[in-house]
């Protein structure tokens, strides 16, 4: 057994008198990729743990909603006959607020969460938004295969722009969905009220992106004011994710009829208006991220 | 030799809530009544440790022991004065921390090594000496939330023990363990001492203390009341004198050995 116990890591001399504080910042947290990784599996692994159907709840709760979506919207208002592939349309938009809401919400309660490991250990206190982000993006995957298999079906014919829409969209709202959730889970952390103003923000989401409703009727509707509508960071990400799947399965006779109505499928530069969400949502992260350091000090003893 | 830990002049503030809701807090100000309260956790203090030796921390509850070993591990950071320490810094701090229940003893070795700082290939070579030391047996392979506390810990224990460090940190009775796995913690713990490594050792218990460590530190209510001896720093705490009730010594109680 003596040959066990750990001996000094290196020689003394070679390392330097500093303070122990662990390094900080959302950089430090993708040095330690490997912890990284294993709070990730974690948290996939545990969500469920000893549940008989186990990943496939991941795709229940989604389909739930858009089956709801799907009746209430499509047939009880009438999508269906106003957009062409309302289910592809409405599934699309599904995914990514799903996406969003997920990495807001749980990201909030992320560090109350690990509250035993932050009052401990020395680690960027970074790494429980982002592992909770990361899992949220995981499920998004088997989603997205879902809307290209459905996709297909509806006569699905993507180009290059389509996948860089998926990663663009996607970026976007990994980007600000994390701002939020760094921003929130250290307010959280100080009062509780902030974990329930997130709730309340992630209600105005599904109304505030063309989901439910197509980009073209905020065209009619708000005419030239619809370019106030392009400034939430999240419309963009999910007309650009629109732009990927739901506009190829779109047949020339469909956008003949759509533009012999005088609408407006998508808005003008959609992949410009995209660049500058992303442009927006790195800014907002680093505001986000500067907030959290100036917060983190406090944290453990709040706790 | 070199110097290993330098607490400078350190202070820590602690703010003590009374209310915490907007209804306490708009009647306790309408009321003139204080809403919150600053206190010194930790209050000018300062010592060095040179590399290699074992150091003593004592105190009675409340006395800011836990919150030194937090600044010195850089879970905190001082409002005033600093902490300086040189190399790896692991220890019995947060042994168990971060465990799920629902996972696998197994599993929950691996993430608990990671969050102590163990890198990937660390953990390989050590793996099955962890496994060896916590001797559950098959245990190992159910949801950690069916284990014993003392199972738990000893999980614990042994992959805490495992991680490479210049600076060990020790704060937990091992009081849940049995006695064989106590004292086998014992003789891991003098191992530690005897390699080089820089211990601070905090306990109640001056047996252990006056074992493990030549120099003790005793924090009164957050200052530095003594440094120095262990012998001295027990007799200055008085903790070397009998009770008038019937005192029942460390063995009896199955504390730390």
């Amino acid at each position: 057994m003596t040959d066990t116990v750990a001996t000094p890591s290196t020689p003394q001399e070679e390392q330097p008198l500093s303070p122990p504080s662990p390094p900080s910042g959302l950089i430090a947290v993708f040095k330690q990729r490997y912890l990284l990784r294993l709070l990730v599996q974690r948290e996939i692994s545990a969500r469920y743990q000893g549940s008989f159907l186990g990943l496939i709840w991941s795709y229940i709760n989604p389909l739930s909603q858009f089956f709801i979506y799907w009746f209430v919207m499509g047939y009880l208002f009438g999508a269906h006959k106003d957009t062409p592939n309302f289910p592809i349309h409405l599934f699309a938009g599904l995914i990514l607020v799903h996406f969003f809401n997920e990495t807001f919400n749980a990201g909030t309660r992320s560090i109350m969460r690990n509250k035993a490991l932050v009052v401990k250990m020395a680690m960027p206190r970074e790494m429980f938004p982002v592992a909770t982000m990361l899992v949220s993006l995981y499920h998004v995957v088997p989603q997205v295969v879902v809307l290209v298999i459905a996709a297909v079906f509806t006569g699905f014919s993507p180009d290059l722009t389509s996948v860089v829409c998926l990663v663009l969209a996607i970026a976007i709202i990994a980007a600000i969905g994390l701002s939020g959730a760094l921003l929130f889970s250290a307010a959280n952390v100080f009062f509780s009220d902030f974990g329930n103003i997130v709730n309340v923000l992630t209600n105005f989401v599904r109304f505030g992106v063309p989901m439910m409703y197509p980009y073209a009727l905020v065209h009619e509707r708000f005419g030239r004011f619809a370019d106030y509508y392009l400034l939430n960071p999240l419309a963009d990400a999910v007309i650009i994710f629109q732009r990927a799947f739901w506009y190829p399965t779109l047949t020339d006779a469909d956008l003949a009829k759509l533009d012999a109505n005088g609408k407006v499928v998508l808005p003008d530069h959609l992949l410009m208006h995209g660049v500058l969400a992303l442009a927006g949502s790195l800014v907002l992260l680093a505001f986000s991220q500067w907030v959290f350091s100036r917060l983190e000090n406090k944290i453990p003893e709040r706790l | 030799m070199s110097t290993s830990i330098v607490v400078d002049n350190i202070t820590k503030e602690f703010t003590l809530r009374y209310h915490r809701t907007f209804k306490e807090v708009t009647v306790a100000k309408a009321r003139g009544v204080k809403t919150s309260d600053k206190f010194n956790a930790l209050e000018d203090v300062s010592f060095k440790v040179e590399a290699g030796e074992s150091i003593g921390l004592m105190g009675l509850n409340g006395s800011g022991k836990s919150t030194l070993l937090k600044l010195i591990n850089g879970v905190m950071r001082p409002d005033k004065g600093q902490v300086l320490t040189r190399g790896r810094i692991a220890g019995l701090i947060a042994t168990g921390a971060g465990f799920h229940p629902q996972l696998s003893g197994t599993e929950n070795l691996v993430l608990n090594a990671a969050i102590l700082g163990m890198g990937e290939k660390e953990l390989k070579r050590k793996y099955d000496s962890i496994v060896e030391f916590a001797d559950l047996g098959r245990t190992i392979e159910a949801p950690v939330g069916h284990f014993s506390s003392g199972q738990r810990a000893r999980l614990g224990f042994a992959v805490a023990i495992h991680v490479e460090s210049d600076i060990f940190l020790a704060d937990e009775v091992l009081a849940v363990g049995d006695k064989p796995f106590r004292s086998k913690c014992m003789k891991k713990m003098l191992e530690i001492r005897d390699s080089g490594r820089t211990l601070v050792y905090v306990s109640h218990s001056p047996a252990s203390v006056e074992r493990m460590c030549s120099r003790t530190i005793v924090l009164e209510k957050g200052k530095l009341g003594f440094d120095g001896e262990t012998k001295a720093a027990i007799h200055y705490l008085e903790y070397d004198k009998p009770d008038d009730d019937q005192e029942l010594s460390d063995d009896e109680m199955g504390n730390d050995i």
